[in-house]
């Protein structure tokens, strides 16, 4: 095998706790001397990734290799991999030095070569003349340095980071941030870094695997990942920015917000809906004049400390963020306009609700683990599998759980300039897809109602 | 001022009833009157005779078969409770649960009932009682006291140690006996005192499992010795010298308690 460029390969990597799947069919390449942050909301897979990686789990399905060896198997003590966990997890019986030289005592090296290891990384973590002090006295800046001593000491082909500086302040945090990236140029090892702070990752890394339920996003470098976000999960994740629904109508021409604008994107087709993302910081704000491409009022200004992020509503009821150097003030006219480079276009993932069903009788269908009234159920066989659409606009969401056909909890909110689209998590754990302009908040339990006229049944 | 000193007073009263019993025999372990009560000057005549043996041997027996009881279940289920107290934390929520309630059982139990209970069990299964049969029962009624006291240790610890030694390439051996047992030590040891000053306390479920072969531990011989009528005045430097350990065991065990809340 090859495998040579490449220091981690993850191949159809799956893996469930119970009935619960965590990773759901991950591929991944990550290759020699590579900074690369897996990023993703706490709960998308991210950390049990880390830890089949360690091998502190073994996965469910797939293989895992590691300097071209198949590792899917092996304990974590024979792996060449180290980690730093979140809470450092340092030894608190004994001092610096004993934490540091742990892995080299078991490997029986002589003393003095163990006591100059040791010392050259502590230089290299800038923790000189610690050793004798017990762990327990450092803080926790001087706590990670030396977990993270403790792991490169080992001289490891791949360093896993977990969250390492989630429990640090914000100051210590960016500090620790230069001086990580510092390490990883002079070491020339594989970094994997796990975090949820987009920032962190873009600052950090040369690749973003951004993760979200289970499966990976997007895998880019920070600059195409913040600039050309595969959808609207990675577009909403990754710093702020304008969602919002359009129409591609030809190759470099899409209409949004209720006007044509030229772009730069194509082979969409003719007349596509699409996703448009828009930078806060890439639309022009200025005095209302005629190089404006389209107006607005301003409904809000706040002061950021770099810039100010105002709210902008057009005169046909879209709701845009924009960021400047300049404020306008609340209640005043502006004009907008966008170049055609910073508008990014991208494939709705889908167009309305899929699910599959079972014609229960001439009027009744079930899906979503619920049998629904249904008129045109009349024209399918009893008992055929069928698909069932339902447009975003027809799901009904229902204040009390109990009003609803079924319950379900929003995990998902994106706004779309002129109302929110949610994701629901019904109890079957499937996902249903719905437009509101009602407001809602994240893990809010509701009620959902689909009435009979909106189920439009597909043969499959 | 009134009231501060009627509170302390009462508190004074009630500390004199508690100890005045063994603050007497104590007090009367230095003279050598036979029978308590009667001060006949002070004397050491009862300790030396007490450590001499000849006459008194049955009585030093009895001492030392309930010291070896007491170290070996001690230690048994030191080891025992400890590999116990592991397993349970590293189950998902539900069966550690369980099992923990499993664990107290035996602790909320009357000691009666334990100790019909093994008296059966030992009869059923055809073991002569003696020796092999109290440390059994010892270690039964000992474990879940230092499954108790290490468990705590573990939850209080990193749960990501025993990981970071398999990380740096120990192997799980390894990684328990270099990081999970000195973490572990601490509760292991107040565990151990708690097990032996059990083990040494116990009459219960000694005298059901000791069987008749002559075996005596302290207290079954105290019992015996009670019933032939009379207690042997030795028994008054004996009682000072395990109440006087006892007292120093607690101290020690307290003192590592404050010791690891600062």
């Amino acid at each position: 095998m090859q495998k040579s460029e490449n220091i981690i390969e993850i191949e159809h990597i799956s893996h469930s706790f119970g009935d619960k799947t965590v990773l759901d069919d991950i591929n991944l390449t990550i290759g020699k001397g590579e900074f690369v942050t897996i990023l993703g909301p706490s709960g998308c897979g991210k950390t049990t990734l880390m830890r089949l990686i360690a091998g502190f789990l073994k996965a469910s399905e797939g293989k895992i290799y590691i300097a071209g060896s198949d590792m899917t198997k092996t304990p974590p003590h024979r792996r060449p991999v180290n980690t730093v966990f979140q809470k450092y997890a340092l030894f608190p019986h004994l001092n610096v030095f004993n934490n540091i030289a742990f892995g080299l005592n078991l490997k029986k090296l002589p003393s003095t070569e163990i006591k100059k290891k040791v010392m050259q990384v502590l230089k290299i973590v800038t923790m000189t003349d610690y050793e004798e002090r017990d762990v327990d006295s450092l803080s926790g800046g001087q706590q990670q340095r030396v977990a993270i001593a403790r792991a490169i000491v080992n001289e490891p082909e791949v360093l896993l980071l977990d969250e390492p500086l989630a429990a640090l302040d914000l100051k210590m945090r960016k500090d620790m941030q230069m001086e990580i990236k510092a390490m990883h140029k002079k070491l020339g090892i594989t970094f994997m870094y796990v975090t949820h702070d987009q920032e962190e990752a873009l600052t950090l890394s040369d690749t973003i695997v951004v993760m979200s339920e289970g499966k990976i996003q997007q895998i880019g470098t920070p600059t195409e990942i913040y600039n050309e976000p595969i959808n609207s999960f990675v577009a909403d994740f990754i710093g702020e920015s304008n969602i919002l629904n359009g129409t591609m109508i030809d190759d470099n021409l899409v209409e949004f917000i209720g006007h044509k604008f030229e772009c730069v994107d194509k082979g969409f087709g003719k007349n596509v809906p699409v996703d448009v993302v828009l930078r806060p910081e890439d639309i022009y704000i200025f005095e209302m004049s005629d190089a404006a491409k389209f107006s607005g009022q301003v409904t809000s200004s706040i002061f950021k400390g770099v810039h100010y992020e105002m709210m902008v509503t057009t005169p046909e009821g879209f709701e845009i963020m924009i960021q400047d150097y300049h404020h306008f003030d609340v209640g005043k006219t502006v004009g907008l306009r966008i170049k055609p480079a910073d508008i990014h276009v991208m494939k709705k993932e889908r167009l309305c609700n899929t699910f599959e069903g079972t014609i229960v009788d001439k009027s009744h269908i079930r899906f979503l683990g619920h049998t629904f009234k249904c008129p045109t159920a009349s024209q399918f066989a009893h008992g055929s599998k069928v698909n069932v659409n339902v447009d975003f606009r027809d799901v009904i969401l229902q204040d009390n759980e109990e009003d609803g056909m079924l319950p379900g909890i929003v995990s998902f909110i994106l706004y779309k300039g002129d109302h929110y689209h949610l994701t629901v998590l019904t109890e079957e754990d499937e996902n249903i897809f719905i437009d509101t302009n009602d407001i809602w908040d994240d893990g809010d339990r509701i009620g959902i109602t689909i009435s009979p006229e909106a189920i439009k049944i597909i043969n499959l | 001022m009134t009231k501060k000193f009627l509170a302390s007073s009462y508190l004074g009263l009630l500390l004199v009833i508690l100890y005045a019993p063994i603050l007497i025999i104590v007090i009367f372990s230095f003279t050598e009157a036979k029978v308590l009560g009667n001060w006949t000057g002070f004397s050491m005549k009862l300790y030396t005779s007490l450590f001499q043996g000849g006459i008194h041997h049955s009585l030093t027996s009895a001492l030392w078969n309930t010291l070896i009881i007491g170290l070996v279940a001690a230690s048994v289920s030191t080891i025992l409770g400890t590999m116990a107290a592991i397993g349970i934390y590293n189950l998902q929520p539900r069966p550690r649960k369980a099992i923990q309630l499993v664990n107290s059982i035996p602790i909320l139990n009357p000691d009666i009932i334990t100790a019909i209970s093994l008296f059966l069990l030992f009869v059923s299964l055809g073991i002569s009682q003696g020796y092999t049969t109290v440390i059994l029962a010892h270690i039964t009624f000992c474990t879940p006291y230092v499954v108790l006291s290490v468990l705590p240790r573990l939850r209080r610890m990193n749960e990501n140690l025993y990981e970071a030694a398999l990380d740096l390439g120990a192997t799980p051996f390894l990684a328990l006996r270099k990081i999970m047992l000195p973490e572990l030590k601490p509760g292991m040891i107040s565990g151990f005192i708690l097990a032996f000053t059990l083990s040494i306390d116990d009459f219960v479920v000694t005298l059901f499992t000791i069987g008749n072969e002559g075996l005596e531990t302290l207290s079954t011989y105290i019992y015996a010795d009670a019933r032939k009528g009379g207690l042997t005045p030795e028994l008054r430097p004996l009682s000072a010298i395990i109440f006087i350990t006892v007292l120093v065991l607690l101290l020690v065990i307290n003192q590592r308690a404050a010791k690891k809340k600062l």
